[in-house]
């Protein structure tokens, strides 16, 4: 079977700055073997990257990247874009880029690729980044539920806009941003060393994996209290201090997404399985679950099992009994 | 796809051969599927449901009265189970918590 395409997914507020960071990447000489899907292709203002319009939606750009207008449905573009590569009428291309809607919540395009059998042989989930705007994120986490549902799905996060926001403003969004999600990488937008083509790069080695899962797991201040939201978000971190059963963990797990699914907004654990030698790390958010990973070792001497959950409406102490109780770790005392 | 029964291969669910990597007609997961089973038998029983395996390949959930459907991953599985049982099955549900941690207590 050939390898699966990545499809990164760029997400955020309409003027949060993702056409603007979709402008970067496509100029990045780095990412040439892109196809890139968005919703408007006049709004990203391709002039200057242009070498030829392909048909009415779909032009090439001088880098390689190929970029198609999403009319309706995600699915049947990518489908048209596959097909499309495969009768060699577009270039190849290694990698999907994907431009999500400004209100929408992302998880239903990754669902639809987790879901479509024809689409999920070819394509696999890649990166997730978010775009905020530090001026306006106090307020579009008041009002806007799929804020919170932007930022947990992130594995990275971009903070736009810091050129017109002052100190404190910035301290506030961070500090609202990692109550959401206190593991992705939050990166400036206006950071002279901003690299927009290592935004997309996936963690390749068990090296770089194992400090990934270590930055999401490590059990730190931020998650010795729950870090409630006004959404209803909270996020926190279980620790086990005996290896986990995988059989059971994973009837609970699906047990949970079945029910509470679209409640539970990211899930994502570094565990030490019983029987296993090696750590293993999963990833999941909502009702989609990746594929779990062996790591070759643990990213340090902590080797106890870490599950962090991004949730929304769900109480903790619930979810934390259940689990337990699934996994017969159930303290001794009622 | 099996000649037998006709069923086409699927990708292997998230959930299964995580401990022991391996192809899925092997001791190693002929284990895993017994001990998913068990584990299942444990958490449906209060639904009035039980779980078999199914072919190594599927599992079936059965009602008392003998309803029965196949599925073929855990995934699948909540929702008939829900279906045959005609109630939710919430791993929060409070009395099936209490339940289990007094099985683990006894």
């Amino acid at each position: 079977m050939t390898e699966r395409l990545p499809l990164h997914l760029i997400s955020g507020f309409l003027g949060s700055g993702k056409t603007t960071l979709l402008q970067r990447m496509l100029g990045a000489p780095a990412l040439g073997d892109s196809a890139v899907l968005v919703n408007e292709l006049g709004e990203i203002g391709l002039d200057h990257h242009l070498l030829r319009h392909i048909d009415g939606e779909t032009v090439l750009l001088r880098n390689g990247c190929v970029c198609c207008t999403v009319r309706d449905d995600l699915g049947a573009a990518l489908k048209d874009l596959l097909s499309r590569r495969a009768r060699g009428e577009i270039p190849g291309f290694s990698r999907v880029i994907v431009e999500s809607t400004g209100l929408a919540d992302p998880v239903p395009i990754l669902s639809t690729i987790a879901a479509e059998p024809s689409l999920r042989h070819h394509v696999r989930i890649g990166r997730v980044i978010t775009t905020v705007d530090a001026v306006n994120a106090g307020l579009q986490s008041r009002q806007q539920p799929e804020f919170a549902s932007q930022i947990a799905v992130a594995d990275r996060i971009v903070l736009t806009k810091t050129d017109i926001a002052d100190a404190g403003t910035i301290a506030a969004a961070m500090a609202q941003l990692r109550l959401i999600n206190p593991g992705a990488a939050i990166d400036r937008a206006m950071a002279p060393d901003l690299d927009v083509a290592d935004l997309l790069a996936e963690p390749q080695t068990s090296a770089a994996l194992s400090a990934e899962a270590s930055a999401w797991t490590r059990p730190s201040a931020r998650f010795q209290a729950v870090a409630a939201h006004d959404a209803g978000v909270q996020s926190f971190c279980m620790v086990f201090d005996r290896p986990i059963d995988w059989v059971t963990l994973g009837i609970w797990l699906t047990m949970l997404l079945h029910a509470h699914g679209e409640r539970v907004l990211r899930v994502k654990g570094l565990l030490d399985i019983a029987g296993s030698d090696y750590p293993v790390v999963i990833n999941g958010v909502q009702h989609v679950m990746h594929k779990p990973l062996h790591l070759d070792a643990w990213p340090d001497e902590d080797h106890r099992s870490r599950l962090v959950f991004i949730l929304r409406d769900l109480p903790r102490d619930l979810v934390e009994r259940s689990c337990l109780a699934f996994l017969g770790l159930v303290p001794a005392y009622a | 796809m099996c000649g037998l029964c006709g069923i086409v291969g699927n990708a292997p669910h998230w959930s299964e051969g995580v401990p022991a990597p391996s192809l899925p007609d092997t001791p190693a997961r002929r284990r895993e599927r017994q001990e998913r089973v068990r584990g299942l038998n444990r958490v449906l029983s209060p639904f009035g449901l039980t779980a078999a395996d199914w072919q190594a390949h599927a599992y079936v959930i059965a009602t008392r009265t003998g309803r029965s459907e196949i599925v073929d991953n855990t995934a699948h599985l909540w929702p008939a189970a829900a279906r045959l049982c005609g109630k939710p099955c919430d791993p929060l549900d409070p009395k099936l918590i209490a339940r289990l941690e007094a099985e683990v207590r006894r």
